[in-house]
């Protein structure tokens, strides 16, 4: 018997002490190299026993719970690892294992290294607050988490804070995190008034208990107050000015489990704290992911700094994961429990490759940025040669993340078009029509990610470098490969184990919905996956990728047997007469994306300038300067409005501040003659 | 599984074979339609058997992608010709796939020669790479509405399935929902393959080119395999478009008659298909490429009317 509390407590034990730890040797001015490999080490010990402590909880049946009571009303510390927890747990240390990893290898790179002790303390930190976030079950206990997770991030952001772009980055950051905790709080509240208690356990379909209104009102500030962390479109703006500017493997836990906090939190209110919610939630849901997953992959198109790309990235995945809640919410509304089962094992599976292989991309990026000294993808090209292990590992992410069998992206790309599929058939009313569109928009984003993965990779890795920085870059270090490695052989793992991965579902469909997903979906026989009943339809992602083994082994084999070594020659590329192909005939990334740019014009609003000088023809140009810019629709439309509004109600707002100390001892006069009528009871 | 096996090397030989064939007819046929001679229909298996035996250039700019992209496109497109049901009205392979893993596949072989063409470090393979790209993304939810149409009135995604559901029911063609869906793959069917109006399979001019840009620095037998993926994922997709909407010539009980007048009429079938694509290449001219969309945008638009129309008459099964 595994003793799943006290090797969750251990881990979190360990993560507590390496923060301390860390804080105490950045005071103490110690950066030695055995400290901080003592520190990182420590993190990849603790998240291993975290994720066996996870693994074990979703396999077994009981739901382990520990708690100590706090010294405020109504607050306990208290930990609960029910089967989502023990999910989102095995996820936060799947990902943190390889990312620490890798760590142990990039400590010495960039901004982290200048600082590694009081960075380890912090991502210890994180790593604590992000392990209790998941497993809380008190209100305020979850909330104080919560807002630790916040302050270690913005911390973390800011690592580099030298630049200007990562102040503004974190301080955004910080900001709309503000105002999402302001709408989580709020929102929990209310429903911890209706249900009488702080306890996460007491809340169980407490959404039954709340007055019309209400109800409505508490979803909604839930949603929106989680979403803003998830990054769902229109909270996003803070996601590519954050995760870009902030030390590579720290992007990588931000992008990969850190928003994925929200998600949690979208899961936990959609279908545990409501055991029933009005269609209109569901559309609701729907159509945020809808909308998230077109236009986050639209903006990664025209990006061409490599980490700002991957950021859009994870707006356009978490698009993908609401979808399946979305439609889990509407089977669930429709009466179809067994369909609301498959579909949320396809957002929650997402959510965990989208995990493993964002955690992934955001590493190679990392090799890749701190060996070229530039993010720009335009100065980049040709690194496949002088990388080629991190060259390998982009390929897999990319190719997973774009959706291509056998890997992991592919699997939960299918469940989630056979979960709109069979909704079609679940209602026989007009918003049906919504799930085969939200499938061809599904559609669409995939597509679209993939261009925008031959593009990142294609102008990244391949052909020649574009700079001298591209010329000379060296290889990472021997850790950094192994953490990338560790996450790629996960994407593999996830795509072609998928009929075994799917078991994990089964604690947190049983619990929700009665079912065991599972059994439904995966075929006893072949090692497939079955559509959901009544359709059927079977992927085998297993066989695929031996299948495809096996018919391009067969011809790489014959032609390697009969080819005749003098044939085969190595020459310049072809160059229509030109002296030679250099780096300036190449592709750039913001001519692949024009095509793009053009038939979306209407959402990108591009603008472009150029230049031209010249002294005898225009045929002859002596110099040309060209620009291209898109407009940020919701920037300018919605942010902009909203900052202008705030700076003149707070302006208006200054008058209070006469300066006169008659005014403020009136002030003070009015508020106790107002306390003493109001806040005072007989 | 021994049956499986050999049913999908009988299947795999099968469309190798044909593929070259059915290129070879349709550029004659699309000769005499211009009033020319034009080449003999077996000239793609002459060309096939030149290239095999020739020697090879490779790019001094290119890395081992370059020599990945032929075998893992070569090998998606066999494995998305395995899923499709020709003969036989079960697929050799459809246990590990539908509908869903056969648009996969083919992003899957896509998403590789456009890197490969990416390697080569030369603006032809850029700009072949940009609009092959641009163009699938703009198929691909078309193609999805039709596939969603057909899944529902045949309750599977599993292409055995679709084309098994439709047989002994002929006149099944006729419902609106059905014909839409299938003008729908039409257009998709074109593009996908390159043809004219939105790619001329016979061009070398930088500004007309879509696969042949992307195929460039390619030579030798990396560069048969290549074209001869690329004449199979149009038997493939012909063979889809033939088999899930007019399904009534596949066997379903094993016979040798049966098999041999079920490969008469499958042959009948593309060559069918294969004067339509004919008749429109000869008749179009080809689009520029920012035209493309408002093409396949009706191609959506087909679709969407496809899926609105089974919702209107009912016709699918839940």
């Amino acid at each position: 018997m595994i003793p799943i509390v006290e090797l969750y407590a251990a881990g979190l034990a360990i993560y507590v002490i390496g923060a301390l730890g860390g804080f105490a040797a950045h005071l103490a001015r110690k950066n030695g190299n055995r400290l901080t490999f003592t520190l990182t080490a420590a993190a990849v010990a603790g998240s291993v026993l975290e994720a066996i402590a996870a693994a074990a909880c979703l396999f077994s049946n009981t739901v382990p719970s520990w708690s100590a009571a706090g010294a405020l009303p109504g607050l306990s510390f208290s930990v609960r690892l029910d089967p989502l927890s023990g999910f989102f747990l095995l996820a936060l240390s799947v990902l943190a294992g390889p990312v620490f990893v890798y760590t142990i290898g990039y400590r010495r790179h960039g901004a982290y290294g200048e600082k590694p002790a009081l960075w380890s303390g912090f991502s210890h930190l994180l790593m604590a607050a992000l392990t209790l976030v998941f497993t809380a079950s008190n209100l305020l206990f979850f909330l104080i988490c919560w807002e630790l997770a916040v302050g270690a991030s913005y911390f973390l952001i800011s690592a580099g804070h030298q630049e200007e772009e990562t102040r503004r980055g974190g301080l955004l950051f910080m900001l709309m995190s503000r105002a999402g905790a302001g709408m989580i709080y709020l929102g929990l509240l209310l429903l911890a008034l209706f249900a009488g208690s702080t306890d996460f356990a007491d809340f169980r379909s407490v959404g039954a208990k709340l007055p019309p209104p209400f109800s409505g009102l508490a979803f909604l500030l839930l949603f929106g107050g989680f979403g803003v962390k998830a990054g769902i479109i229109p909270f996003h703006i803070w996601l590519p000015a954050a995760h870009p500017v902030a030390p590579s493997n720290i992007s990588a836990l931000l992008s990969g489990i850190v928003i994925k906090t929200g998600i949690y939190g979208i899961a936990r209110v959609c279908f545990d704290f409501y055991g029933e919610l009005p269609p209109w939630a569901g559309i609701l849901t729907l159509t945020a992911g809808v909308a998230s997953a077109v236009l986050g992959v639209l903006y990664a198109l025209m990006e061409h700094d490599l980490k700002r790309l991957l950021a859009f990235h994870s707006i356009e995945n978490i698009g993908i994961i609401l979808m399946g809640f979305g439609a889990a919410l509407l089977f669930r509304s429709y009466g179809h429990p067994s369909l609301a089962a498959v579909a949320v094992t396809a957002g929650l599976y997402h959510t965990l490759n989208h995990v493993i292989f964002k955690g992934l991309l955001f590493l190679a990026a990392g090799a890749v940025v701190s060996s070229a000294h530039t993010r720009n993808m335009e100065e980049m090209g040709g690194l496949v040669k002088r990388l080629p292990l991190t060259a390998l590992c982009f390929l897999i992410g990319a190719a997973a993340i774009s959706g291509l069998p056998p890997l992991n992206g592919f699997v939960s790309e299918w469940l989630t078009y056979q979960a709109l599929l069979a909704g079609f058939g679940a209602t026989s009313e007009i918003t049906r029509v919504g799930f085969p569109l939200a499938g061809a928009l599904l559609a669409l984003t995939a597509a679209l990610a993939a261009a925008c993965f031959v593009k990142a990779f294609g102008i990244t890795f391949l052909a020649l470098p574009r700079s001298e920085a591209a010329r000379r870059a060296k290889p990472p270090s021997a850790s950094m490969n192994a953490g990338m490695i560790l996450l790629a052989g996960g994407c593999a793992l996830a795509g072609l184990g998928a009929h075994v991965l799917l078991r994990l579902f089964d604690g947190i469909t049983n619990a929700w919905f009665g079912v065991q997903v599972s059994s439904g979906l995966v075929s006893t026989s072949a090692f497939a996956l079955n559509a959901p009943a009544p359709r059927t339809g079977a992927a085998s992602p297993l066989a695929i990728g031996i299948s495809l083994a096996i018919l391009g082994l067969t011809p790489y084999l014959v032609w390697r047997i009969r080819r005749r070594q003098e044939l085969v020659r190595v020459g310049p590329t072809w160059d229509c007469g030109l002296p030679g192909l250099t780096a300036a005939h190449e592709m750039t990334a913001t001519a692949f994306s024009k095509s793009i740019r053009m038939i979306f014009s209407v959402i990108f609003r591009p603008r472009r300038e150029i230049q031209a000088q010249y002294d005898v023809s225009p045929y002859f140009p002596k110099a040309i300067h060209f620009e291209s810019e898109i407009q940020p629709a919701l920037s300018e439309r919605l942010y902009e409005p909203l900052r202008e509004f705030v700076f003149r109600m707070s302006l208006r707002l200054r008058q209070i501040q006469a300066g006169s100390l008659h005014a403020y001892l009136g002030y003070i006069f009015l508020t106790l003659i107002l306390l003493l009528l109001f806040g005072v009871r007989a | 599984m021994i049956g499986m096996v050999l049913a999908a090397t009988a299947q795999a030989l099968l469309l190798l074979g044909l593929s070259p064939l059915l290129t070879g007819v349709i550029r004659t046929l699309k000769a005499r339609l211009q009033t020319r001679r034009g080449p003999s229909p077996w000239q793609p298996y002459r060309d096939l058997y030149k290239l095999f035996r020739k020697g090879m250039v490779q790019p001094d700019t290119a890395s081992a992608l370059f020599g990945l992209a032929p075998f893992v496109l070569f090998s998606a497109t066999v494995l998305a010709g395995l899923l499709v049901p020709t003969i036989a009205a079960a697929a050799p392979c459809s246990a590990i796939g539908g509908a869903f893993t056969f648009v996969s596949l083919l992003a899957l072989g896509r998403f590789f020669l456009a890197l490969g063409a990416l390697d080569t470090g030369s603006s032809f393979g850029g700009l072949g790479s940009s609009r092959e790209m641009t163009i699938s993304a703009l198929t691909e939810p078309a193609l999805m509405l039709a596939i969603f149409t057909v899944a529902l009135s045949a309750g599977s995604t599993d292409l055995s399935h679709m084309a098994q559901a439709a047989i002994g029911q002929s006149w099944r063609f006729l419902a609106p929902s059905q014909m839409l869906a299938f003008a729908a793959l039409f257009i998709v069917l074109i593009a996908e393959t390159g043809r004219i109006p939105v790619d001329n399979p016979a061009t070398h001019l930088e500004l007309t080119m879509i696969h042949e840009a992307m195929i460039l620095e390619y030579s030798g037998p990396w560069l048969a395999l290549i074209e001869w993926s690329a004449w199979l994922k149009q038997l493939v997709l012909i063979t889809l478009l033939a088999n899930i909407f007019f399904p009534f010539t596949l066997v379903s009980v094993p016979g040798i008659p049966a098999v041999i007048s079920a490969t008469l009429w499958y042959v009948m079938k593309v060559a069918v298909l294969a004067l339509a694509i004919v008749l429109v290449e000869s008749t179009n001219a080809k689009m520029r490429l920012f035209r493309v969309p408002e093409l396949l945008s009706v191609a959506l638009v087909l679709g969407a009317l496809a899926l609105v129309s089974t919702f209107l008459f009912g016709a699918f099964r839940a």
